[in-house]
């Protein structure tokens, strides 16, 4: 067998308590734990990590930049979510 | 408009795909790109990753010869970094629909290019110091503008190699100045090192500005960020201080400061010798393909046993769960 087609997993850090898992990369891995193991050598080599996430590429389900214009588009023209959109005296403090 | 907006005419994507990289906005993966970005990025990225691997072989050389265990244990570390660094980058250029078995195979093959830097011998151990000091830090000017580059994947993965280059390129300087400032004969196998690596490390930055075929275009897509003879300049102006600290020369007579420029001056460069090597006529080119083949050959039997050991560990799994059933 010249080629090992092993499968992708795309790799989650968190690089403290306290913060969320980050994406930083991917590893190709026989199985999930051979995963862990190898992004564990790859991408903490210097204490980056306190936990890490594997999981395989071909499961991530993600949206479509050709749809985002149509797939954001109700979050567009709602600009009284933000607070900008309200008007506060200047001399009003704790707004 | 944006060149993932459907409907567009492949005209009309162009056009907003240049607006786009020129207001500095990043690419990823999944997003609308010229089929020439594209191939483009493949290019230069795998080339980057099969020069962090085959990058290796020059200081791998020296591993178990190291002078001391506090420099191996470094040379260790940073020839383990190489290794990751092909790895972060082969990660970056699959996420261009490209696999990674096919680039190995290129790689194997003798097919894909890599930096003609690592065709040269590393006879002794002031090659070490000469590699890390001088490699290294060519690498860093090099990849530092590589951070913003336009296509995220890639200049994410070049902000994890920056970070980790700044003690390889400390290292190296440590050994040659321990070197230079040693005794008589350990100063001259440093300046011997120098004189062999200081022209290769020069040539790094690639062809002068008016032979460099793909310059233009990487730079009008913000791959690229300076000339290659901006990258080169900017080299000689941080080495030639460096070298003059550790009492070393400089193996170029015409390296002179120029007060008018605000730089040196240095001398020209042998470009057909930099052909040679790309050509593989190199003094190493043979060896190193050989030495990663023999390499590759060498860990099948790991491959196959890690594959076994899956499939035993996904059937008894599947047994457990008929039996459970
Ligand atoms: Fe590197
Ligand atoms: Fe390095």
């Amino acid at each position: 067998m010249a080629k090992n087609d092993w499968p992708l997993f795309e790799v989650f850090i968190r690089s403290k308590q306290g913060l969320d898992h980050r994406h930083v990369g991917s590893v190709h891995a026989i199985d999930a734990e051979m995963a862990l193991t190898n992004a564990r050598d790859l991408y903490t080599r210097r204490g980056e990590g306190v936990s890490i996430w594997v999981v395989a590429s071909n499961d991530i389900v993600a949206s479509n930049p050709e749809e985002s214009g149509t797939f954001f588009d109700p979050a567009e023209d709602k600009a009284y979510r933000h607070p900008t959109f309200y008007e506060v005296p200047d001399d009003v403090e704790f707004l | 408009m944006s060149m993932n907006a459907p409907g567009l005419t492949e005209d009309q994507r162009n056009q907003a795909f240049s607006e786009y990289v020129g207001d500095e906005s990043k690419v990823e993966p999944k997003d609308w790109m010229p089929e020439a970005y594209r191939k483009s990025l493949v290019r230069q990225i795998s080339q980057h990753a099969h020069s962090e691997i085959i990058g290796m072989y020059p200081e791998g050389n020296w591993l178990t010869r190291a002078p001391s265990l506090r420099r191996k244990v470094a040379l260790l570390a940073k020839v383990q970094d190489e290794a990751g660094h092909g790895m972060y980058l082969y990660s970056a250029v699959e996420t261009l629909g490209v696999s990674r078995d096919d680039l190995f195979d290129d790689l194997l093959s003798g097919k894909a290019k890599y930096s003609s830097i690592f065709n040269y011998p590393t006879l002794t151990w002031a090659d070490i110091g000469a590699v890390g000091w001088l490699v290294d830090s060519a690498a860093i000017i090099n990849q530092v503008p590589l951070c913003r580059c336009s296509y995220g994947p890639y200049a994410r993965a070049m902000v994890k190699i920056c970070k980790e280059e700044s003690f390889h390129q400390r290292q190296g300087f440590e050994i040659m100045n321990t070197m230079a400032k040693g005794t008589d004969a350990q100063h001259r196998m440093a300046q011997d090192a120098l004189n062999r690596w200081w022209w290769p490390s020069v040539m790094m930055f690639g062809p002068p500005d008016n032979e460099s075929k793909h310059s233009a275009q990487s730079m009008a897509w913000k791959i690229k960020r300076h000339s290659n003879d901006d990258l080169r300049q900017r080299y000689v102006d941080v080495m030639v201080p460096q070298a003059e600290f550790m009492g070393l020369t400089i193996p170029d007579p015409d390296i002179k400061w120029n007060e008018e420029r605000g730089h040196y001056d240095y001398g020209d460069i042998d470009w057909t010798e930099f052909k040679q090597v790309m050509a593989g006529h190199g003094q190493c080119n043979k060896q190193r393909i050989e030495t990663r083949q023999a390499a590759h050959e060498n860990g099948r039997w790991v491959r196959d046993a890690a594959l076994a050991y899956a499939e035993k560990k996904a059937a008894r799994k599947a047994a457990s769960k008929v039996a459970a059933e």
